[in-house]
Order: C-alpha cells, then structure tokens, then sequence
C-alpha cells in the first residue's frame, strides 16, 4: 500500500510540473505577444516585433527554473533539475565522464562477482525449508564431517536436540535406463531424508524410513528434476518405471522439486538412493563397521528452542558413552556443528577465509577507485573554482553547489554501478553454468539475486558520496573575492594533501594485490613443477568400477586383473597399473596404523594416520613412482600369502625410525592385522598439493580387494589413437561396464583447481589494482606538470639539466610510488600468509617474488609518468613564456 | 532608456504590489504599469518579474486566474489578496520610514551636525 501511494504521490508531482511546466509556457508567451503587439504598433513588421520581444525578455529556461524555485519545487522537482544539470556537465567533458564510469564499473563490478560468489557459497542457505536450524555434525577437534552408519544411528535415536537426524554419502554409479549404460552420480540418503529436510516431492513420492528393512531392502529411486528433465524428457509416467543401477532393478518413485538439488551447494547429484542399498551402489556395504567413517555428513533440524550450544553438550554426552562402548572404534568422539552445504569447516573454513579475503581485496579496488576519482573530482572542482566563486558571489548558498557536486559524482557513481553490474551478472551466469571438474557433477551456482543487486547499489551510492565529498573543504573555504581577483587557486600545496594521501594508500593497495598474485602465480608454478610422487605425464587413465555391472565379490579382482591384462596388449602401451582410487583426486582414504608392539588398539594409541591405496603390481611402474628398497607387490601376494604392504618413505621414518631399515619389519593395521612390509617409495602427494608429506602405504588388491577401478596406462603413443584402442577392448571384455578415458594430467585439473581459481582471480584483481593506480599516478603526475608549467619553464631558460627538470616535475609523484609500494609490500606479505592453504607453497619469502614485486611498481610508476615526463621535457621556454 | 535608474534589492517585490493594487493586471501590464506610476526611471529586465510574481503568489499575497484581455488574448491575470494589501500597507510604511531618514541623512549640511 505504502509502495502505491508513494508511486501516485511521485507521479502526480510529476504530472503537476508538466502541468505547471505548460502554463508557465502559455503565460510567458502571452507576455511576449503583449509587447509585440506594443512594438508592432511603434512601426516594426510582425515578425521583427516578435523577435525582438523575445530577445527583450532574455533566458526563457532560466526564468523557468527560477520561477519553479520561487514557486517552492518539490524536492523530486529541484533533484531532477540538478540530475539535468548534471548530466549537461557530464555531457561537456566526455573523457573526464568515460575514465570515472570504466573506474567504477571495474570496481563495482569486481565487488558484485565477489560478493556474488560470496552469498551464493556462504550466506545463502541450502534451499530447504527452516535453513536456519539445519545443521551438520563435525567430529573431534580436526572437525571431520565423515561418521560411521553404526555411529549414526546411536547419534540420531539417542539425541534429544534434533527433530530428526539424516546422513548421505556421494556415490558413483552405472545407470541402465535400456540399453544405454552411463556413469552417474548420486546421494546414498538414509530413509528419513526427505522428511527430516521437510521436502516434498514434485512427482511421486518419497522413500521414508518405515521403507528401510535391513541391507537392500530398498531399491528406490527419486530424481532431482533436472535429471528428469535431460534423461526422462520431463516424462510424468517415469514413476513407477524400473531402472537398472549397477545391473540391480530400481524403482523410480518420483521427482525432487526443480529448487531442491541435494545438500551441498557444489556438488550435484543426479538422483538419491537409500543407503541401506549400499552393496547394491557401492559394491560393499559398511553398514555395519562402526570404525568405518563412510558416511559423509549427518544433518539434521535442531528442535525448536534447542541452542546450538545445548545440541553441541547433548551430542558430547552421546560421543562419550560412544568412546567408553567401543574403544577400540571410537577415537575422539567430541562434537561440533556446522552448516551443512559446504561440508561443514573442511572445505567451509578456507573457503570462507579465502572468500573474505578475495571480498577484502575488491572493497580495496574499490576504494583505490574511490580515491582516484575523489583526486580527479578535487583537480575538477579546482578547475571549475571559478565557476563555483561566480556562483557563491551571486548568492548561491554553498549547500545548493555542494548539492550539485555530490549529484555529479552520485550520477556517475550509479552509471558506473550499472555498467559493473551487468557485467557481473553476466560473469556470474558463466560462471554458474560451467562445470569447472570434467568428471565430477560440481558447479558453482552462483546466480545473482536481490542481495547481490542490492550491495551493488548500495555500493554504488557509497562510493559516489565518498568520491564527491573529496572537494567538499575546497568549495566550502572558496573565497569567491580571492578566486576572482587572482585566476585560479595557484597556490601548490608543499605539505602533504589529502590528495597525496589517498594516492600512496591506493599505491599501497596495488602493491599489496600485485605481491599476493605474484606469491600465487610462484606457488601454482612450483606445485606443478613439485613431485607428486609420480609422473601424470604421457600417462592415460581408465576410470570404471566393476560393480556397475553388477561384479561383486571374487569375480571384482577377477575381472580387474583381466582388463589389465587386456590393455597391456596394446601395442604401444608400456605399462598398466590398477589403484582403487587416485591420488589427488577428491581427498583420499585413510586409516590409522599402529606399531607392532601395540595391543591396546584404540585410536589414540595409533603411531600415525596412514594414506592407504589398494593396487596391481604393476602400478609404481606405471605411475612411475621409484622404488627406494625391497621389492614391489606381486599377483602371489594373494589371500592365502600373509599380509604385505609398500609403504612410503614417510611412513618408515615415522612408524620404524628409518627408512632403510624399515624392509621386512611388521606393523598393525586397525583391525589388528599383522602387515610385513615388502618395500619403500618415494612419497608423494594423496589428498592435496599443498599437504605436508604424509605416511601412506600400498595394498595388493588380492589381499584387500576394491571395486574402485582406476587404470594408468603409460604409453608413448598417440593419445587419441590409444584411448580408441583401450575403448574397444574394454567393450570386448564386457560391453555393460561403463568407463571414461582421460589424459592423467587433465585429470589432475581437481587438485589444481582451488590453486588455479585463486591465482586467476588474484591475478585479475592485481591488474585491476594496477590500472587504477597508472590512472592515479598519471593523473597525479600530469597535473603536477600542467600546473607547474611555467614554473619548469623559468627553470628550463635558467639553464636546469633534463634530469633536473624530471626530479622538479615528477619526484613527487615517485616519492609516493616508492613510499606506497613500500607499505604495501609489507602488507601483501603479511596477507600471503592466508594464501598459503590455499597455494602449495605460497611463501612471500622469496627472492623472486620481492624482485618482481619492485619491478612490477616500477614498470608501473614508468608507464604511468611517461607522458607527463616527456611533456615537462618538451618545454620550450622562449614559447611558453612569450604566452603569458 | 539611458538614466534608468537599478532597482534597490526587494524593491521589486514591493513596486508589483503597489502596481496590482490598482486593479487585476497580467504580468506585461504590471511591467507597462510599474513603467508608467515611476515615470519610466526604473530598469527591470522583463523576465525578472514572473519568478517574483510565483513568489508572491505562494506567499500569498496575490492571487492568479486564468482570463481574457481586451484585444482577445488569453492572459493569467493578478490580484491583490487581503494579505497582500496588508504587506503593501506595512511595506509603505517602512519604505517611507527608510526614504525619510536617509533622505534625512544625505540633505545634512556640515554646520548643521
């Protein structure tokens, strides 16, 4: 109602000034015919009696709008007339308007992408409803999300703070709809899901957890509606309809609504699939090994009145009956919580620090912005002194000039705002619908709403008032009797301005962006040129999992062991080597380990955390990863051979002291298992490239079998010609089992890919920062010249050097580069330090890196004062001084 | 045309209340009537006069309508209201008061102080 009345208030404003607008027309012609008529009758023709009536009169236009002030115009009246008069300045200096809206459309523009980013990964909730009370379970003081099913269920039937608690777990898995099978990704839910989430369905129905009885009782299916959409065609007899999943039949129940895609906001699943079907999707089924940390996230609702601290108390008295039942399962089983859609603080946590600082950095480029248009606008207001004293002299107070300024600066302010936006929004879309991992369902949806829109404007109005209120003393302490009496306000300050100011901290912020990517760039160089303990390069890798096609048990290892021997009869293939999961790929699995003489098994007397990778003998050779001492796996270490492992160099030094003397000495693995170990490597990189070495060991998959099938093939050949080759001969082999084939070093893009992302936008931001302070400087150094013209001119005929004349024109200007760059060098080093998670070592310790650093601002103070140093160069005195 | 003479700031105000009170005028008539009542000595640029008048107007002290001239023409057309009469009584008053006393002042022969 209010939004009604304000609208018909505004339009019958505007509805009564047209009105005025034309009466004040009609009046003042009927004043102009009334005194052509007196000059017709004194003897002119009509026509000349008019003109020189109307020339009589004098400016139309301005006796309008004096008339509209005498007749007490609204605010919207008087608003939209300094608007007009705005942009009629604007309009007369079309470079001044061009280079303040490019600034501002970069600086907002950059803020609204961030910000974009930024709300759609860490303020906006997942789209359930109450996502305020929805929280996830972290365990122990690393904050891992990952709990068992057994752990699970004791937390979810002994709380008394959630209304309900649900779990998941991504899977990947073979889908049959008729003859087409295709990998495709899915959530393992518990049967509650969708109650516990309060999620209705848009097809159908939902799984409940009365539909749970005991291991694969439930083969049910429901879609997320994008999936229906691209693979059903939208088709609403799909329910009912029975699918093949890894050769077992399921039953499509129903759609998931098109705004519900699952409980993480980058990861998005094609469909959801009870978890007690586990053995079905997975191939094995944990359902029931409490030490097994398969599940993972478990979320839940907290009960109306419950806080988070109370959930947290209850939750801890839980984990300690836990810890006291199962000592030998259960660790460390104090809890926390966290919101759900980032996985809580694992993936959350850097994200966020990472986010704030990128938000940090573009408010900074932002203000840079700011105070390089507060040094044009103040250098504008200085030029235009005359015009402000003319004005004050014959009675404008100064408020109605202040007024006029700040709808200049607030105008272009909103232009720039528009012109940033739209292309943000237009980042934002691309962004949203590329899917940065080939082999992964991950997507940044980050499409911009109303938040987004509404911190652009604010943004926008923000910086317009903070540039306009930079010349704000100079027309407040304009004299207008000095100003006419003497020209121009020459006085050129030698004590530090504000201007000077507001150009070294803008200096200081393009130094601070320019050593953060540098540090960047350095540490995406170096990680690519680390050892990742094997070599990606010329190798191939197979992707599939037997139990897509329905292999389970003994014939899993089986049919591994036929592929491999099927691939190295390739001609041109080398080598071919079998691990149940890559390394850097998606984190890596893990376990604890003990020392031989250890019998109290439980997890806090574990010597280390050991990286563990089930393999085919062959697979050192081909990931190329060298063997320090003893031998390799063998196809005789087998289920009726004792247990064997190789592990790394990392792990013999830190479970046997050494890493020679390690060959041939045993260690226990959770379950208590005896294992020998048979040989050493080299360590390498498992989860991520910016980790610290860690232990890791190597199972013969006959001993501990994994459906998890990756093949490296290492091949001198063609790439293409080899994958079409490894194609046929898989479909020989079984024609059911979907597989993808990529180059090892494009599938490494997922562990790149946080580095790379930080660089690029770090990288772009520093360019930005750059370009904002050539402009500053420039702007800075070009003035300084123009107004010292005359004064370089005198010097010039008195007989001063080239160089003195530059040290005259332009030492200001590089004093402040110098002091600037200085500050921000120190501040960009000490901000490297959150870098470092992010970037494998990303250290601003680094020779290079300060060395850049000092030639970046170099080059950059070059640039920017070239041309107003080769104009303080060219003065011809004799010309320059005749002028005056 | 020569010898006019500028108006004295706020004088203008005052000199179209005087000119109204003789009767409804439109703004050229005010500006032909002012001419005639000062005998043609004072200078006002033409334009000047209408934001005075829409000042006035919201002041209160006169009123506007829309009516017919003589020779036909549509003309907005002045009049005093009763508190534009009891301005321009008050405004004599203090102009006659002013003129007095600096009349007063400037006719001082030195051996009269």
């Amino acid at each position: 109602m209010r939004l009604l009345d304000s609208l018909r208030f505004r339009i019958a404003t505007l509805f009564r000034r047209s009105q005025m607008n034309a009466e004040m027309e009609d009046e003042l012609r009927s004043h102009i015919q009334y005194r052509a008529d007196d000059l017709e009758r004194s003897g002119l023709s009509r026509a000349e009696a008019e003109r020189r009536a109307r020339i009589e009169f004098g400016g139309q236009a301005r006796f309008k709008d004096e008339c509209h002030e005498a007749a007490g115009g609204t605010l919207v009246e008087s608003l939209l007339r300094d608007v007009r008069l705005a942009i009629r300045m604007l309009r007369k200096s079309p470079g001044f308007t061009a280079v303040a809206v490019v600034t501002l459309a970069l600086g907002i523009g950059a803020n609204a992408v961030v910000f974009g980013v930024l709300n759609a990964l860490i303020l906006r909730p997942l789209n359930v409803p109450q996502a305020q009370s929805l929280y996830g379970i972290e365990r122990g003081s690393d904050k891992a999300v990952n709990q068992s099913y057994p752990d699970y269920l004791d937390l979810r039937d002994r709380n008394r703070s959630f209304d309900d608690l649900a779990a998941y777990n991504i899977a990947s898995v073979g889908l049959d709809t008729g003859n087409n099978p295709s990998g495709a990704w899915t959530l393992e839910v518990t049967g509650n899901y969708f109650d516990a989430l309060g999620i209705q369905p848009y097809l159908g129905r939902f799984f409940h957890g009365a539909d749970e009885h005991g291991p694969n009782s439930a083969p049910y299916i429901v879609l997320t509606y994008a999936f229906w959409h691209s693979h059903f065609q939208d088709d609403r007899g799909v329910v009912g309809r029975i699918v093949q999943l890894n050769k077992h039949p399921f039953t499509i129940l129903g759609v998931a609504p098109s705004e519900f895609r699952g409980t993480l906001l980058f990861v998005f699943p094609d469909f959801w699939v009870p978890i007690v079907n586990q053995e079905q999707v997975e191939g094995t089924n944990v359902l029931n090994a409490r030490g097994n940390r398969g599940i993972l996230m478990v979320l839940g609702h907290l009960k109306a009145g419950v806080t988070p601290a109370k959930a947290v108390a209850d939750l801890n008295s839980i984990g300690s009956y836990l810890e006291k039942t199962y000592p030998k399962d259960d660790g460390q089983m104090t809890f926390s919580l966290a919101r759900p859609g980032l996985s809580g603080d694992w993936l959350g946590g850097p994200l966020r620090a990472f986010l704030t600082g990128l938000m940090l950095l573009a408010g900074l480029i932002l203000l840079a912005a700011c105070a390089n248009l507060g040094s044009l606008f103040a250098a504008r207001a200085a030029d235009r002194s005359r015009e402000v004293a003319v004005r004050l002299a014959l009675g404008s107070s100064p408020l109605r000039i202040l007024r006029q300024l700040f709808t200049e600066a607030v105008l272009i302010s909103l232009i720039g705002g528009a012109v940033g936006l739209w292309g943000s929004v237009v980042l934002l879309r691309e962004l949203s619908v590329w899917q940065p991992l080939p082999t992964a369902p991950v997507q940044v949806l980050v499409t911009p709403d109303a938040n987004v829109y509404g911190v652009a404007l604010l943004l926008s109005l923000a910086s317009g008032f903070l540039f306009g209120a930079v010349p704000v003393r100079q027309v407040l302490h304009t004299d207008p009797y000095q100003v006419i009496k003497s020209g121009s306000t020459g006085k050129l300050g030698r004590r530090i301005t504000l201007r000077d100011l507001l150009l070294v901290v803008q200096i200081a912020i393009c130094a601070v962006l320019v050593t953060s990517s540098l540090v960047a760039v350095r540490g995406l160089v170096r990680s690519l040129h680390s050892s990742f303990g094997f070599e990606p390069q010329n190798a191939m890798v197979v992707e599939t999992d037997p139990s897509m096609a329905g292999y389970s048990g003994d014939r899993v290892p089986a049919m591994q062991k036929r592929m491999i021997d099927a691939v190295q009869t390739i001609p041109g293939v080398k080598s071919v080597g079998l691990v149940d999961r890559l390394p850097l790929y998606y984190g890596a699995n893990s376990s604890n380990v003990f020392t031989d003489k250890t019998t109290d098994l439980r997890p806090a007397n574990a010597a280390a955390e050991a990286v563990m990778y089930n393999i085919s003998p062959e697979y050192f050779d081909a990931a190329r990863t060298s063997l320090l001492a003893g031998r390799t796996l063998s196809w005789h270490d087998d289920k009726h051979s004792p247990r064997v492992a190789v592990v790394n160099r990392e792990f013999a030094s830190k479970i046997f002291g050494s890493a020679t003397n390690a060959v041939g000495r045993y260690y226990k693995a959770e379950d208590g298992s005896r294992i020998q170990v048979v040989g050493i490597v080299e360590d390498g990189k498992y989860a991520s490239l910016a980790e610290d070495p860690r232990p890791a060991m190597f199972f013969p998959i006959l001993q501990s079998p994994s459906s998890g099938t990756s093949l490296v093939v290492r091949s001198n050949g063609d790439p293409q010609q080899l994958a079409a080759a490894i194609k046929s001969t898989l479909r020989d082999l079984d024609a059911g089992l979907p597989f993808t084939i990529r180059a090892w070093s494009q599938e490494l893009e997922s562990a790149l890919f946080p580095s790379r992302m930080a660089t690029l936008s770090l990288g772009v931001l520093g360019v930005m920062g750059a370009m904002l302070s050539i402009t500053g400087i420039f702007g800075m150094a070009a003035y300084s010249v123009s107004k010292r013209l005359r004064e370089l001119g005198i010097r010039v005929a008195l007989g001063a050097q080239r160089r003195e004349v530059l040290q005259a024109a332009l030492g200001r200007a590089f004093k402040l580069l110098a002091f600037g760059s200085a500050a921000g060098l120190l501040l960009g080093i000490l901000a490297s330090r959150v870098l470092a998670s992010i970037v494998y070592q990303a250290t601003p310790r680094d020779p290079l890196v300060l060395a850049g650093v000092v030639l970046a601002m170099l080059l950059l103070g070059l640039v920017a004062t070239w041309i107003p140093a080769q104009r303080a160069l060219s003065i011809d005195p004799a010309i320059l001084l005749r002028e005056e | 045309m020569t010898d006019q003479a500028q108006l004295l700031p706020g004088t203008l105000d005052l000199l179209i209340l005087r000119a109204v009170s003789l009767g409804p005028l439109h703004g050229y008539g005010i500006l032909l009537r002012i001419g005639q009542i000062s005998g043609n000595a004072l200078l006002i640029e033409q334009g000047a006069l209408y934001p005075g008048l829409f000042r006035l107007v919201r002041q209160g002290l006169l009123k506007a309508r829309w009516g017919t001239s003589d020779n036909n023409r549509r003309a907005k057309f002045y009049e005093l209201t009763a508190a534009g009469r009891k301005r321009l009584r008050e405004e004599t008053e203090n102009w006659n008061r002013l003129a007095t006393a600096i009349g007063a002042a400037l006719a001082v022969q030195p051996e009269e102080v």
